[in-house]
């Protein structure tokens, strides 16, 4: 069930979703990514390189963010163009409950091509995680 | 000590393909949550006019990451690593990635600035299949904090 361009206008919002992550979700994304940086996994590490915890890998949380896009499209390939900027790391912390990305979105503008860009929006602790995070989806 | 500017323009060898499987894919769809069936399941994928399963828009990362190392490890370029973290990502895609693709990427130095004393250093990686056909753009800055103790360089 594609979205359609003639059904969305500026303002439009994804439905917004909550991402859980756990020490065990970002060992497995390491796994999965091959990205062993031990600032994902080893805490003693993280805190001799002066951060306050584990933190979760940024492209993890590009890809969660990625989702409120794909769930609302269906079609993975509609995203033409993807990017964001890394502002603050999503501390994960030991305690068995770990952290939550909270990501929104919106239709910020609508392009030639039946093409909108969507404008996303990544919390988590209530911090922005993510700047300039903006998809360009093509419609049906 | 600031990066060389005269890299800026530098384009590395292509890397070796790189075999895109099911099951890699698979593994990647499960370690973001991902259960959307085009990930991993070939008859929705081809209902969507795909010929087989295709990845998620970031896993392009997990081939300009590698790539990325002929950059990070050049030691001409001098990078200091452990100062270095991932600032902005960005891709452009022609096609999403999708099982059976071979892969190449190539890796060029699209500018080298600075910045308060970091140097910022933006990478771009063009992803091609056996083809030669375009798949996928990655452009990634890294930023690598400046020496802030004193002594430290």
């Amino acid at each position: 069930m594609a979205v359609r361009f003639d059904e969305v206008q500026v303002g439009t919002e994804l439905p917004a979703q909550s991402f859980p992550v756990t020490r065990a979700t970002l060992v497995q994304y390491a796994g999965a990514s091959g990205d062993f940086n031990p600032i994902h996994w080893n805490e003693k590490f993280a805190l001799e390189v002066g951060l306050p915890d584990v933190i979760a890998h940024g492209m993890f949380t590009m890809a969660e963010a990625a989702r409120v896009v794909t769930d609302w499209v269906g079609d993975p390939a509609a995203v033409v163009e993807y990017g964001v900027r890394f502002t603050k790391p999503v501390v994960v912390p030991n305690d068995g409950v770990g952290a939550t990305v909270e990501v929104t979105a919106k239709v910020a503008a609508l392009l030639e091509d039946n093409r909108v860009r969507v404008d996303l929006v990544a919390t988590s602790e209530g911090q922005k995680v993510l700047g300039m995070a903006r998809a360009v989806v093509r419609l049906g | 000590m600031p990066l060389d500017p005269s890299f800026i323009g530098r384009t590395y060898p292509p890397t070796e393909p790189y075999e895109v499987g099911r099951e890699k894919i698979r593994e990647f769809a499960a370690a973001i949550g991902d259960a959307n069936p085009a990930y991993t399941d070939v008859e929705a994928a081809k209902a969507l006019g795909h010929p087989d399963v295709v990845a998620p828009p970031t896993f392009p990362f997990v081939l300009g990451f590698r790539a990325a190392a002929q950059v990070i490890n050049d030691p001409e370029l001098g990078l200091d690593y452990s100062r270095v973290v991932h600032g902005d990502q960005k891709f452009a895609y022609t096609r999403p990635v999708r099982a059976g693709d071979l892969l190449s990427v190539t890796v060029s130095i699209d500018a080298i600035k600075s910045l308060a004393g970091n140097d910022v250093l933006t990478v771009r990686g063009e992803v091609v299949d056996a083809g030669g056909e375009h798949v996928v753009t990655s452009i990634m800055t890294l930023v690598a904090r400046a020496a802030d103790e004193a002594g430290e360089e």
